[in-house]
This record gives C-alpha cells, sequence and structure tokens, in this order.
C-alpha cells in the first residue's frame, strides 16, 4: 500500500500541489485523474522521488519515501514498476536488452535465467519473438507493452503508469488498460495510474482520485463517479455531448 | 558559466563519482566509450595532425630569413610546437566538436524523452551511468590521442619539409634530436588529461540538465562545444603557467 499525507509542492512560487492525501491499496487500480495542469504528474513524480514536495510523505509500506537518503531510496525503487507516458525505452537497446537491463544491474542471474525472465515478460504482454527489435521498430502501442514488460520485470511491488493511453488509439488504449488491471490483480501490485482518459476511468478506475487546480476534489470508485454532484468532477468526467447524455441515461 | 551553473556541474560530477550499482557493466560501457572516443577519433587526429606539422615546418622555414640561423631549428621549433600546443590543443577542440557535441546530444536526447528518469526510477545512479564512462575514456583516451598527434605532427613537419625543399631530411632529424627535454612530454600529457576531462563532463552536464525538445537539445550541444573550447583555451594558459 502506497500512502501520500498532506503533500505539497510549488515551483517559483506556483502551488501546483496544495495539501494531497490519498491511500493507495495493493491489488487494485488506482486512478489519479484531472484535466492537465491540475498536478497529478507532478503527484506521481513526487511519490516515485522525481520531484521533492515541500512538505507532506510518502509512505510505501509504511516506510516514509520522502525524508530516505539516496542510498536508502534505492532499495525501495528496486520495488517499483514505472511506466512512462512515451514509454523512455532505451533507443540504443533491443526489446531484449531493455526488459533485461534491471536484471543485468540488479540481479546475479545466469543470461539463461534472465532470457526466461524477459520471454515470460513479453509474453505477459503479447509479444512473444519480438527480442530484437529496437524501440524505433515498434508502434506506439507495442512501445508501451514493452514498457510495462520492463517494468514487471524485477516483479515490482508498486507500479506506476503515467498516461499509458496517450497517442494511443481507443481499441490500444482498452488492451493497454486491461494489461495493467490483470498484472495488477496477477502480482498484487499497488497500481497508480495517472490519466485523464475517461475509458480508463469507467473500464479499471477500482479506486479514483481526482485532482483539479492543485487540491483534491474528490477519492471514490468508477461505480461511484457517475453519481456525484461536484461540478468540477461532472465539468471533467462528462465534459462531452456524448457523456452528458449518456449520464442524463444513466 | 555562471555560478549557479557551476555549482550544479560540481553537484553533478558528486553524483557521476558515487559507487558504482555493478562493477562488470560500468566496465563494458568505459569500454564501449573508449573506442568510442579513442579508436574512432585516431583517423580524424592523424589526417589534422600531419597537416599542420607539414604546415608549421614550411611557415618557421619562411620566417627563418637570417642565414646565422642554422636550419636545424626548424625541427627544433616544429616539435616544441607540437609537443607543448599544437598537438594537445588543436586535438582537443577538433576533439570537443566531435565528441563534445555528439556526447551531449546523446545525453540530452535521453533527458527529453525521459530517458534517464527511467533510468532514476529503477534505481540506478543516471550520472554514473551515463558519464563515468564517458569521463573515463576520456582521461585515458585523449592523452593517447594527443601522443599519436605529436608523432604525426613531427612525422607530418619532416614529410612537409623534405618535398618542398624548404629543410633537408638530415637538418630535420638533427633539429627534432637537439636539446630535447622529455618534461615537455609530461606537461603536454597533463594538459591532456585536463582536456580530456573538460571534453567529456562539460557537454555530458549541458546534456544532462537540457529542457524542452529537440531544439533545445541542439542548442545545448552548441553550447557545450563553445563552453567546452573556451575551458580548454583558459586550462590550457593555466596549466602552462603552473608546469613551465
Amino acid at each position: 500500500m502506497i500512502e501520500v499525507k498532506d503533500i505539497y509542492k510549488s515551483f517559483s512560487g506556483n502551488d501546483v500541489l496544495q495539501g494531497i492525501s490519498g491511500k493507495f491499496e495493493e491489488g487494485v487500480t488506482n486512478l489519479i485523474i484531472g484535466g492537465s495542469g491540475s498536478g497529478k504528474t507532478t503527484l506521481l513524480k513526487c511519490m516515485v522521488g522525481l520531484h521533492q514536495p515541500d512538505s507532506g510523505s510518502v509512505l510505501y509500506d509504511g516506510r516514509d519515501f520522502t525524508p530516505m537518503t539516496y542510498e536508502q531510496r534505492i532499495d525501495v525503487r528496486k520495488e517499483i514498476g514505472m511506466l512512462f507516458q512515451g514509454s523512455a525505452l532505451f533507443d540504443s537497446m533491443t526489446v531484449e536488452d531493455n526488459i533485461m537491463f534491471p536484471l543485468n544491474m540488479f540481479t546475479e542471474q545466469t543470461r539463461k535465467e534472465k532470457l526466461e525472465r524477459v520471454n515470460f515478460c513479453l509474453e505477459r504482454v503479447n509479444l512473444v519473438g519480438k527480442n530484437a527489435l529496437f524501440p524505433a521498430e515498434l508502434s506506439g502501442g507495442m512501445k508501451k507493452r514493452v514498457g510495462i514488460a520492463r517494468a514487471i520485470s524485477m516483479n515490482p511491488k508498486y507500479l506506476f503508469c503515467d498516461e499509458p493511453n496517450s497517442g494511443l488509439d481507443p481499441k490500444t488504449s482498452i488492451v493497454i488498460d486491461e494489461l495493467i488491471q490483470e498484472l495488477t490483480e496477477e502480482f498484487k501490485t499497488t497500481t497508480i495510474v495517472v490519466t485523464h482518459d475517461m475509458n480508463s476511468v469507467m473500464g479499471i478506475g477500482d479506486y479514483i482520485l481526482f485532482l483539479h487546480e492543485g487540491k483534491k476534489f474528490w477519492e471514490g470508485s468508477n461505480k461511484e463517479i457517475a453519481h456525484t454532484d461536484i461540478k468540477e468532477l461532472n465539468d471533467f468526467v462528462f465534459a462531452s455531448r456524448f457523456m452528458k447524455a449518456a449520464k442524463d441515461k444513466f | 558559466m555562471n555560478f549557479t551553473n557551476f555549482g550544479r556541474y560540481v553537484l553533478l560530477l558528486k553524483s557521476v563519482f558515487r559507487k558504482p550499482e555493478k562493477l562488470k557493466i560500468y566496465l563494458k560501457e568505459i569500454a564501449k566509450q573508449m573506442d568510442y572516443v579513442g579508436v574512432g577519433s585516431v583517423g580524424l587526429i592523424a589526417i589534422i595532425s600531419t597537416f599542420i606539422g607539414a604546415v608549421m615546418t614550411l611557415q618557421i622555414a619562411f620566417q627563418l630569413v637570417s642565414d646565422f640561423i642554422p636550419k636545424t631549428i626548424i625541427g627544433s621549433v616544429n616539435r616544441d610546437s607540437s609537443i607543448l600546443e599544437l598537438s594537445p590543443t588543436i586535438s582537443a577542440i577538433v576533439l570537443a566538436g566531435k565528441i563534445g557535441s555528439a556526447i551531449s546530444s546523446e545525453i540530452g536526447s535521453m533527458r527529453v524523452t525521459e530517458q534517464i528518469d527511467a533510468l532514476e526510477i529503477m534505481g540506478i545512479n543516471a550520472p554514473g551511468y551515463l558519464i563515468l564512462p564517458k569521463i573515463i575514456s576520456g582521461i585515458t583516451m585523449v592523452p593517447m590521442l594527443v601522443i599519436i598527434s605529436m608523432f604525426l605532427s613531427i612525422t607530418g613537419g619532416y614529410i612537409g619539409g623534405s618535398i618542398s625543399g624548404a629543410v633537408t631530411p638530415a637538418e630535420y632529424l638533427q633539429g627534432i634530436t637537439t636539446d630535447f627535454n622529455p618534461y615537455t612530454i609530461v606537461v603536454a600529457l597533463v594538459k591532456a588529461f585536463v582536456f580530456g576531462f573538460i571534453i567529456t563532463s562539460v557537454p555530458a552536464y549541458e546534456g544532462f540538465y537540457v529542457r524542452g525538445g529537440a531544439l533545445e537539445v541542439s542548442q545545448a550541444s552548441t553550447r557545450a562545444v563553445v563552453i567546452s573550447c573556451i575551458s580548454i583555451l583558459v586550462c590550457d594558459y593555466l596549466v602552462t603557467q603552473l608546469l613551465l
């Protein structure tokens, strides 16, 4: 479980996060949603240590991450897997080398064992036999899946996904969402997905944290989101005419 | 570089020299970088050094108008100029353009495509993994390239002098072997070591802290070469002042 307590973060006097708190349970898909500039990616970066919050704490199963030294953080980071918005694959390495990279760095496994793990991860994301391809030879959806394969290669306890559907067609988005949900349930990871994709919200949002202008406005599940009367949330979730009509019908 | 940038540069270097996560992987990376920085630059350095040596001989001969000065001096001046100044400094400036821009672009591209963030999230010391092998290859391979450059520059002087008739081969050989002070080689190698560090660390810094996209990466690359060249010239003066 990951818990954030009263996180504040500002950049050059601009308050991006203002007292965000929330609990993200393991084995369920947790979503952080909000419009552009609402602070969701900043919150994610504060959680993984890419940004240092001005105040507040991030607890990984009770371990306070924020005051940790660089060396202490490494132990926590070995338990983290992350899928980046642009996949962030190492473009000079093949798919196989990308997935094997963390194993090379942190394990003493033999080449055969590492290859077995790589192939298992590729099988899990439906990319069997793509080992020798370079990232430039992959489609957007395939890159995301390789990103997921790399993220799960070390068997992480915590999985972070930053806008996993961005730039993907609706069908591929659903495939990625379902994959994230399956992996979360299968490996009992604490999964946090930052998104503003409504299909993801409705499809996999077991727990949803809604941010607006750097503040937490609402939290709940995808089943509850349709019944709220918070204007900011409704404006965000039911922004399109289609969604408004669907809500009225619902 | 203003003081803020210099401070960030020093802090980055502090992170670079943290204990490697896995030595074997770092050694593999160092070998790769040595091949790129050293072996990959031999041809360029060889061509430049040979021609500079040849041209130097012709120019020294042109300026020696007095009959009271023996022609053997052409070899001596070419030898000392090549060893002390031309080989280390010209090689370093050429390498700053070739290697410095490549290092800055490579690390800058990794920054804007979140590959450096990915390394950090995995628990890997990104400055160490990305920059340390480059610095080690710079401080080892640049002195080697400078040694090659010295030899070829003096040889170029011999060829240029012989072909043009500015100096006879016998006079030139006598000149380069007369009053040779081996300490000049030490000075040149100290310079090469310092320049190797600058050529790799300054562009790495510029690339590591780049913000934005492709345009900013190219601007960082240009800035890296300019700052490296200026730093090389300043350090050239300081090392010369200290050691001679």
